[in-house]
C-alpha cells in the first residue's frame, strides 16, 4: 500500500489543503492507496506540502494546489518520480536536517489520533516510566533537565510542580494554558493539532507527579480545529485506558477536559485564566497568593503552557541530564520558535537555546518575504520588545534576551522590513493594551489610552520634548504602577520603538 | 428566540443546573445555538446557574465573543495583529473598506459580515483570515470575498 501524506494543520488549511486532500482521493481510484492526515512539518511557506512514502523515506512536493493533482498522478508521483513541485526527501530538507526537534518530534510526522502511531514513534514511554517512578522522582527529574516554563514568565516548572506537590489538598488540578494570544506564536496551535497525545501524556505526567487527578486545557476560541481534535484525542485516549480511573491500568485516575476561551487576550494570564475557568469575567487576580497553592477554585493547581508541559514526556522517558545538557546558561533544553511576520520561510524551527537571532531570521528564515531589508523584529508577542539589528549577534535565551533588551515569552518572532512606521507601532501596543485591559489598575486602562494620544501628538510634532517627557512618565507609572505584565510591559515595546527608531516619530535629531 | 423556546434553551442548560461556575460555558452554549445572545437568554443563564442577571451580564460584556443580535450568514474575522501588519494587513483593510465593508465597525453586506481580530494563529502566512471557521491564508481581498460568498450562500 502507498501512503500519501496531507498536512490537516490549519495554516496548511488556509493554504487549500483539504481541498487538494479531496483531489488526490478522488484520483486514487483501484489503486492501493490511502491518504493519510497529519499535522504540518512547520515549513509553513511550503504549505501544502504533499509526501509520499517511498523506500528511501519521505519525498515532497510543495504548495500543492488542487489543479496540480492531475499533473502529479501523470508524473507518477505515488513513486516519488520528479515534478516541478519536489523538494525530496522532507527529513533531509535544509530548514529541518539542523533542528533538533524534541517537543515537535513527531509533529507533521504521524496522524495525530492514532495512538499506534503515537506509540511506535516513541509516545507514552514517558508516563510508563513515571508509572514506577515515586512523585518525588518524576517532579525531580523535571527540575534536573531545567525546564522553564515556556508561556512567558520562565519560570521553573519543577519549583512550581514541587509546590504543589508539597501542599496537602482533597482536590488539585493542572491546568494547561493554550490560550496563545501572543502574535507571531502557533505553536501550541500546531502541536495541539499534529500530536495532542504528546500534550496529554505531559498533563498526565504532571498529575501523577503533583497529585492532581483532574485537567483542564483552556484553548482560545479562535482555534476551532485544534480544539476539534484535542476533543476526539480525549475520547482516544479514554478509550485506551490512557484518562480514567486507571491510567494505564494503574492506581492513579486522571481526566481531562477542553475548555475554550471567549476572545479575550488577557484570560492567557495565569489568574484571570482561572477566573475564566471558573466562568467569570477574566479579571487579573492579586498575587500571592500564588495559583500553585490557592489556583481554580482555590485549590492548589499547576498552571503551565501547552510547550512546557509537552516537554514532560521526552525529559522523562530520555531522562533528565539528556534535556539538560541541550542549551546555553540557565535556558535550557530545546525553544520552539517561531518565525513569523515578513519573512520568507516561515514556521517552526526547534532547536536548543542559543541560536542566534541572526541565524534564526537569516539562515532558517532566509530573510524577509518581499526581499526588501530587515528593519526591526518583535520577540515574545505584542508585550515584547522591538529589536534592531545590531541585536543579530544575541544567543537566544531567557536572560541573554533580557541583557539586550527583549523577550522571550513565547518564542514567536515577527519579522518587518524597512518600510514599517514603528511609531504606528508603538501606538499600536497602547491601542491593543486599552483594548484588552482586564480594567483593574488605572495606569493600564487610562495610561494606554493616554499613551495613544501623547503618541499622536509626537508624531504631529506638538510640543515634542515635554510630550516625550509626557510619555516616558506614563511609560514609567504602567511598568511600575500594573498588577500585570499587560500594563507592566506594553511600555516595553514603546519604548524600544522609540529608542531605535526616533525618526519614525518626526523626532528631529536634538529634541530631548 | 428564532427556533429555540425558553423551554428547549433551558433544556441544552440542563447540564449546567445550579452550577455557577458554567456562566461562561452556558453563554457560549446560547450563543452556539442561537448564533448569538438574546436579551432574555442572560435571565435564563441566571436562573439556571443560580447567580445574578448582573453577574452574568457583567460575563456577557467582558468576552469579545458574545453579540447581542444574530450575525450574518458569513462571518469574516480579518487579523490585526502585528505579524499581519508585517506582512501588509493594511492594505487588505483598505481594499475592502473600498467594497464597502469596515472590519472596525464590523460592517454587514450581502449577508457578509466583516471584523477584525487580534491573531488566528497563522501568522507566518499572513495576512490572515477566517470565514466561518475557514482558515484564509496569504489573504487577499479577492480571496476573502469568495470565500464569503460560498459562506453566505
Ligand atoms: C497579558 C498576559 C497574557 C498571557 N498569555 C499567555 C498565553 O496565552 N499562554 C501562556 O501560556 N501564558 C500566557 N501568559 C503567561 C501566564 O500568565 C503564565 O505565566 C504561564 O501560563 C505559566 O506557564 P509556564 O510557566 O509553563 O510558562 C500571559 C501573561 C500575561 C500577563
Ligand atoms: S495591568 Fe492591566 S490587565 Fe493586568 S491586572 Fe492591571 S488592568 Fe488588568
Ligand atoms: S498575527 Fe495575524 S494570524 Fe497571528
Amino acid at each position: 500500500m502507498i501512503k500519501v501524506f496531507v498536512p490537516l494543520d490549519s495554516a496548511a488549511l488556509s493554504m487549500g489543503a483539504d481541498e487538494v486532500a479531496t483531489a488526490i482521493s478522488e484520483r486514487i481510484g483501484s489503486q492501493d492507496v490511502t491518504v493519510i492526515r497529519t499535522g504540518s512539518r512547520g515549513m509553513l511557506w511550503l504549505e501544502p506540502l504533499v509526501e509520499v512514502e517511498t523506500a528511501a523515506g519521505r519525498i515532497g512536493y510543495a504548495n500543492v494546489s488542487v489543479d496540480m493533482v492531475p499533473e502529479l498522478f501523470v508524473s507518477d508521483f505515488l513513486s516519488g518520480a520528479d515534478h516541478k513541485s519536489k523538494i525530496g526527501l522532507v527529513q533531509d530538507h535544509e530548514f529541518l536536517k539542523s533542528q533538533n526537534r524534541i517537543t515537535f518530534s513527531r509533529v507533521g510526522i504521524i496522524d495525530p489520533l492514532s495512538i499506534a502511531d503515537y506509540e511506535s514513534h516513541g509516545g507514552l514511554a514517558g508516563l510508563r516510566k513515571a508509572l514506577t517512578m515515586s512523585a518525588t522522582s518524576i517532579v525531580e527529574q523535571v527540575t534536573e533537565s531545567g525546564l522553564r516554563g515556556r508561556g512567558g514568565a520562565g519560570f521553573p516548572a519543577g519549583i512550581k510542580w514541587q509546590t504543589v506537590l508539597n501542599t496537602e489538598s482533597d482536590q488539585k488540578y493542572i491546568c494547561c494554558n493554550a490560550d496563545e494570544g501572543d502574535s507571531g506564536t502557533f505553536a501550541d496551535r500546531m502541536l495541539m493539532e499534529g500530536d495532542p497525545f504528546t500534550l496529554i501524556e505531559g498533563m498526565i505526567i504532571a498529575g501523577i507527579a503533583v497529585g492532581a487527578t483532574k485537567g483542564l486545557i483552556y484553548v482560545r476560541s479562535e482555534y476551532p480545529h485544534a480544539i476539534d481534535i484535542l476533543n476526539r484525542a480525549i475520547a482516544v485516549a479514554k478509550e485506551h485506558k490512557l484518562l480514567g480511573e486507571s491510567v494505564l491500568g494503574s492506581a492513579f485516575e486522571f481526566e481531562l477536559e477542553v475548555r475554550v476561551g471567549a476572545g479575550s487576550y488577557v484570560c492567557g494570564e495565569e489568574t484571570a485564566m482561572l477566573e475564566s475557568l471558573e466562568g467569570k469575567r477574566g479579571m487579573v487576580r492579586a498575587k500571592p497568593p500564588i495559583p500553585a497553592l490557592v489556583g481554580l477554585f482555590g485549590k492548589p493547581t499547576v498552571i503551565n503552557n501547552v510547550m512546557t508541559l509537552s516537554a514532560v514526556p521526552m525529559i522523562l522517558a530520555d531522562g533528565a541530564a539528556a534535556y539538560q545538557a541541550l542549551g546555553d546558561e540557565r535556558s535550557r533544553g530545546t525553544q520552539v520558535f517561531q518565525l513569523a511576520g515578513n519573512i520568507k520561510q516561515g514556521g517552526i524551527v526547534e532547536v536548543a537555546f542559543g541560536v542566534t537571532l541572526g541565524e534564526l531570521i537569516d539562515t532558517y528564515g532566509g530573510g524577509t518575504l518581499t526581499g526588501r531589508p530587515v528593519k526591526t523584529v518583535q520577540i515574545g508577542g505584542p508585550l515584547g520588545a522591538y529589536l534592531g539589528k545590531d541585536s543579530w549577534t544575541v544567543a537566544m535565551g531567557y536572560e541573554s534576551l533580557a541583557q539586550a533588551g527583549g523577550m522571550l515569552g513565547h518564542g514567536g518572532i515577527v519579522v518587518f522590513d524597512d518600510t514599517v512606521n514603528m511609531a504606528k507601532q508603538a501606538r499600536f501596543a497602547m491601542e491593543f493594551c486599552a483594548e484588552e485591559s482586564c480594567g483593574k489598575c488605572t495606569p493600564c486602562r487610562i495610561g494606554s489610552t493616554r499613551g495613544v494620544e501623547v503618541i499622536d501628538r509626537i508624531v504631529a510634532g506638538e510640543e515634542q520634548s515635554k510630550n516625550l517627557e509626557l510619555l516616558e512618565d506614563l511609560c514609567e507609572v504602567m511598568a511600575d504602577g500594573s498588577l500585570c505584565a499587560m500594563g507592566g510591559l506594553t511600555p516595553l515595546p514603546v519604548r524600544s520603538a522609540l529608542k531605535l527608531f526616533p525618526a519614525d516619530f518626526g523626532i528631529k535629531s536634538g529634541v530631548k | 428566540m428564532s427556533n429555540y423556546s425558553e423551554e428547549s434553551i433551558l433544556n441544552y442548560l440542563g447540564p449546567y443546573k445550579g452550577d455557577a461556575s458554567a456562566v461562561l460555558r452556558s453563554l457560549q452554549l446560547v450563543q452556539e445555538l442561537l448564533g448569538y445572545v438574546p436579551d432574555s437568554a442572560l435571565d435564563l443563564v441566571a436562573k439556571n446557574c443560580n447567580v445574578s442577571r448582573a453577574e452574568v451580564y457583567g460575563v456577557f460584556t467582558f468576552y469579545s465573543d458574545f453579540r447581542s443580535t444574530a450575525p450574518a450568514k458569513a462571518v469574516v474575522k480579518v487579523c490585526v495583529a502585528e505579524a499581519c501588519q508585517a506582512s501588509g494587513c493594511a492594505s487588505l483593510i483598505s481594499e475592502l473598506h473600498d467594497k464597502g465593508y469596515d472590519i472596525h465597525k464590523g460592517t454587514v453586506k450581502a449577508d457578509i459580515q466583516m471584523e477584525q481580530t487580534f491573531c488566528l494563529g497563522n501568522c507566518a502566512l499572513g495576512p490572515a483570515a477566517m470565514v466561518n471557521g475557514k482558515p484564509i491564508g496569504r489573504a487577499t481581498s479577492a480571496s476573502i470575498l469568495a470565500a464569503a460568498k460560498v459562506a453566505a450562500k
